[in-house]
């Protein structure tokens, strides 16, 4: 016991000093658990978030946006991959983490439970949903867990252009017809505050947080994050002419921060228990796919014995 | 079912530079591997080279050996120029 009390010691210290933990040093249980969790959960983000705006790659309205669209969602089965990967350095493998994303024991982000009614969705998207990924990430750049830290400098990256494609999208609507300018807005009505519980709990609310801070997986807390995300957003609505759908928003002179209305916790706890618009669709569109994925993963493993096999005879015959 | 096995990808960024670990995924065989590591880890220009090497045939040391492998060269101060003594006046050295 006091065994372990030393070791944790230890580990806090190294912590403390800024170092990095990787996979085969020591580590307390419930750090890796909590990293499993969250990685995790960030790897199935990525992978349910490609089904909302999947939706809408056959319908881009031109080539170019088709092409934007695509690569985007490409990138986010890229991202899927690389923090599945790292996940499975804490000693959980693939099956079993994609098994509790289809048996519903792992959660993903619950803005994929809402739908993408109009193109303008996926203005507003990448614009906000991916605005607030990039808030959330950047620190996370920074997290104590080196193969975590490395995957999220690669989505990082990548995220920037996802941000400013969805901008566009939403800058060229709101430049538009009457009719397109209406749709930007009703889009923005939608995902604003989805958006805002994308940060997570209040930090009040919030049962991970000190935690993960003391273990410096997470740099800032939840409502950090959700303020300046409203700071740096506003502005930019104001640039497209669109409205905030908050009447209580207002700019606080001696914070220096926007404040703004209260959110709806029922909504957010609601569709992070499953009655969310979408959610029984998003899973069960993701079952499928694993299920009739089958025969591929078979055929492929089929296909690599059958060429192994080959190899090793045209070996012997040479000996 | 049997799961694809697990691969470690090394990606050299341009010539003159060696490969670099990028990060690892799951494939049936080698050369599925490498198709994968190009749409996994080079879809903006980041690499020239790729390796992929399955991650069981990487032998790795480990964090308790750290100071049977590493401690001997801490005191070894004789192996770096700094501790040569050689006058200000003698240029190029």
């Amino acid at each position: 016991m006091e065994n372990i009390t030393a070791l944790e010691e230890q580990f806090q210290a190294r912590i403390d000093a800024d170092e990095r933990i990787e996979p085969k040093d020591w580590m307390p249980d419930a750090y890796r658990k909590t990293l499993i969790r969250q990685i995790s959960q960030h790897a199935h983000s990525e992978i349910v978030g490609m089904l909302p705006e999947g939706n809408w790659i056959t319908r881009a309205p031109n080539l170019r946006r088709k092409v934007a669209l695509l690569a985007k969602v490409q990138d986010e089965a890229g991202h899927g991959l690389y923090l599945y990967s790292a996940c499975e350095t804490l000693g959980i493998d693939r099956d079993e983490l994609l098994d509790q994303l289809h048996t519903g024991k792992a959660k993903y982000s619950s803005i994929f439970n809402y739908p993408t009614l109009t193109w303008a969705d996926i203005g507003a998207i990448g614009w906000l949903v991916d605005g607030a990924a990039i808030m959330n990430q950047v620190p996370l750049c920074r997290a104590s867990y080196g193969p975590y830290a490395r995957a999220m400098v690669r989505v990082c990256k990548e995220e920037s252009f996802h941000q400013r494609q969805g901008y566009e999208i939403m800058l060229t609507l709101s430049r538009g017809t009457e009719e397109q300018k209406a749709m930007a807005q009703d889009a923005f009505n939608r995902w604003w505050w989805p958006s805002l519980m994308m940060f997570g709990p209040s930090d009040k609310d919030s049962k991970h947080t000190a935690q993960s801070m003391a273990w410096r997986i997470k740099r800032f807390t939840n409502d950090e994050l959700r303020q300046r995300f409203v700071d740096v957003t506003v502005p930019q609505a104001e640039f497209l002419g669109l409205t905030v759908p908050d009447d209580q928003l207002s700019w606080d002179e001696e914070r220096g921060h926007y404040d703004f209305g209260p959110i709806d916790w029922d909504e957010f706890w609601r569709v992070v228990k499953g009655d969310g618009p979408c959610n029984r669709q998003r899973l069960r569109a993701r079952r499928k796919a694993h299920e009739e994925g089958a025969w591929v993963r078979e055929a492929a493993m089929a296909y690599a014995e059958k060429r192994r096999q080959r190899a090793e005879a045209a070996q012997s015959e040479v000996a | 079912m049997n799961s694809w096995p697990l691969w470690e990808v090394f990606i050299r960024s341009k010539n003159g530079l060696s490969h670099k670990h990028v990060g690892s995924l799951h494939a049936a065989d080698a050369e599925m591997a490498m198709e994968n590591a190009r749409d996994v880890y080079t879809r903006r220009n980041e690499g020239v080279s790729i390796w992929v090497v399955e991650s069981r045939h990487i032998t790795a040391s480990s964090p308790n050996q750290s100071e049977a492998l590493f401690e001997p060269a801490n005191d070894k101060v004789y192996r770096h120029p700094t501790f040569y003594d050689v006058p200000d006046e003698i240029k190029h050295m």
